[in-house]
């Protein structure tokens, strides 16, 4: 019976892999065939790649910069901010955590308009990389502060800072040595999906960005729509090589974090 | 008021003044307004059930809460009402502890002497010290998770007098851990803190704990002091008919005196017991050990329904009529059957007498 069904839950799982990543793998493939339409007879070069990287190469960077500066405003914003929400508790509380949710329910092209609506007066401020940034925040803010508010509901986190109170620890350095390093499973879970939305972001970014201020995801829209179908695969390659070992590196650091907490 | 200095010990700390002390929560009055007077290194115990505003009070007293009025407060003649816990100098300890997890157990003692910027050999020194007091040492880098609830308990202590508090509160510092451990450390805590002679505020639900530890016990009932005395005398001279339910087993024998005696129809015979005073209807108390087998006539008498071996003593519960039930404590030695009918005498000197109940 039970080999029964870890054979069942090991067929199940196999396809549904296969399912995610045939498409994926189709795509690397596509990026190196010399031509798609010919299949492998006409052989793999690295040309596709090399294009897209002298074309792009300028989004891979800015992709990598916006995603750390909204991470950082994120930590900066979302933390304290889910510590405070979590403080002040009661109704007001729990309108201020819906508000911020809020630009993840709206369009994201909803957003970037209102964002435009608002800022497009300001024209170096419009035309920087940091408006895109500040559309990022406002998307990713709401997913910080739920993973720490989560770990915040789940430990007494009131007795420990009347307990750091009680021996003489101002508030500020509670939040620093009690507060956070108990909530830094959820920042670091917070991290990671802030990263990944940030990255992947593309309707929100592609209503607000420049000709200067393209990111990955909108820069592969654009070879989609305007060169031939190998080089806009090749740029999955690129974002693939850029992707998977910034989500290795994430995990390997909150695996890292987790076991120290834990020993 | 009663407070009785154990000899030899050492005697440091702050005394505790409240004044009118009060505390209002959303119109609800948790706590009357309060005297108290607790002089240096006295060990006060505040008891009483759930709800009755002894951890309030202990909580203003740490700075926790915030009292209603000014100078409400004050340590060694000083008001300390408007003071914040970080500023106030106290040391806590509470019913879960609230250690740090990120810290290993001597991380924990530490804290409080890193936050007053003590140099580091001395805070390690200091650190090492208090471990050992509390039998702690080989654990000082183990992790919170990492030691069992006793152990927990004695690393919040050793926390709590690291920063040399000028009074020590301890909010039900034993309630969760299991009966065999707290009964151990309410004996080790009591003998630590007499050791330290340190003024202590210490609340607590279960009156043996409250008996062992307090100089002085302050048994509260909604909101206010029932009573403050020394155990004894809270428990042979309770103050009231609730001071001397909660504390410890209380027998009640209702009736009516008439010509200073209290008469009791059980059966056939009549119980009669001479108590003096006017005629009035009464209750009458007594504690279990407060009775003595006889066999001279003018004895209660009562039958045997259940006797429970205790070790050095058995208890009784033998009826007096059915509406009557007593818990009667005798020698083991001594061998009764159910069913069986004693005679017995009651001390009249631990005869207690309350006001009837409303």
């Amino acid at each position: 019976m039970r080999q029964w069904t870890t054979i069942a839950g090991i067929a199940i799982t196999a396809l549904l892999t296969l399912f995610l990543v045939v498409p994926i793998l189709l795509s690397v493939y596509a990026g190196l065939t010399v031509n798609y339409a010919r299949g492998i007879s006409a052989g793999f070069t690295f040309e596709w790649v090399r294009q897209v990287w002298d074309l792009y190469a300028d989004t891979v960077w800015r992709s990598l910069v916006v995603a750390l500066l909204t991470l950082a405003l994120t930590l900066l914003i979302g933390v304290p901010g889910a510590y405070a929400l979590a403080r002040k508790g009661g109704r007001f509380a729990r309108a201020v955590e819906e508000i911020v949710t809020l630009p993840v329910a709206v369009p994201g092209l909803a957003l970037a308009l209102a964002l435009i609506l608002s800022y497009g007066g300001f024209g170096t401020f419009r035309k920087s990389t940091l408006f895109v940034v500040i559309g990022h925040v406002l998307f990713t803010l709401p997913f910080m502060m739920r993973s720490v508010i989560a770990v915040l509901d789940t430990i007494d986190w009131r007795t420990l800072d009347e307990g750091a109170a009680s021996l003489g620890s101002p508030a500020w350095r509670r939040f620093v040595d009690v507060i956070l390093p108990n909530v830094r499973p959820g920042i670091v879970a917070g991290a990671l999906t802030v990263v990944t939305l940030s990255i992947g972001e593309f309707n929100l970014t592609w209503m607000m960005h420049t000709p200067m201020t393209k990111t990955l995801p909108v820069g592969l829209a654009d070879a989609y729509a305007s060169m031939r179908l190998e080089i806009a695969s090749a740029y999955t390659i690129v974002f693939l090589i850029m992707v998977i070992p910034l989500l290795i590196g994430v995990q390997l650091i909150a695996g890292l974090t987790e076991r120290r907490t834990k020993s | 008021m009663n407070a009785q200095a154990p000899v030899n010990a050492v005697r440091s700390g702050s005394s505790i003044t409240t004044r009118r002390l009060s505390k209002t929560f959303n119109g609800m009055t948790v706590l009357q307004p309060t005297d108290l007077e607790i002089p240096a290194g006295q060990i006060l115990v505040l008891l009483g059930p759930s709800g009755c505003g002894k951890t309030t009070l202990l909580r203003l007293i740490a700075g926790l809460e915030r009292p209603d009025g000014h100078d409400m407060i004050r340590f060694d003649g000083e008001d300390v009402s408007g003071v914040p816990i970080e500023k106030r100098n106290v040391g806590m300890v509470f019913q879960s502890y609230a250690l740090f997890p990120n810290m290993t157990v001597a991380e924990n003692v530490a804290y409080g002497l890193k936050i007053r910027k003590v140099e580091r050999t001395k805070r390690e020194a200091e650190t090492r010290r208090l471990l050992a007091l509390v039998g702690l040492e080989e654990y000082a880098d183990r992790r919170i998770s990492a030691v069992s609830g006793g152990q927990r308990q004695r690393t919040a202590l050793a926390r709590a007098l690291a920063i040399k508090p000028r009074v020590l509160l301890l909010d039900e510092p034993l309630a969760a851990l299991d009966a065999v451990l707290r009964e151990r450390l309410r004996v080790e805590i009591g003998l630590l803190l007499r050791e330290f002679g340190i003024t202590a505020v210490y609340v607590t639900h279960d009156q043996a704990e409250a008996m062992a530890i307090g100089d002085r016990i302050a048994v509260m009932q909604k909101g206010r002091i029932a009573q403050i005395d020394m155990p004894q005398e809270i428990y042979h001279r309770p103050a009231n008919d609730f001071v001397a339910d909660f504390v410890g087993t209380m027998n009640r024998i209702a009736g009516r005196v008439e010509n200073g005696v209290l008469t009791i129809r059980a059966g056939e015979t009549m119980v009669r017991l001479n108590v003096g005073g006017p005629d009035r209807p009464t209750t009458l108390c007594f504690r279990p050990e407060a009775v003595r087998l006889t066999s001279a006539s003018g004895a209660v008498v009562a039958r045997i329904a259940a006797a429970t071996f205790f070790g050095a003593t058995q208890r009784l519960v033998a009826e007096v009529t059915p509406e009557c039930r007593l818990q009667l404590d005798l020698p083991s030695s001594l061998s009764f059957t159910p069913g069986q009918i004693i005679p017995f005498d009651i001390d009249p000197a631990a005869i207690l007498e309350f006001k009837a109940r409303a």
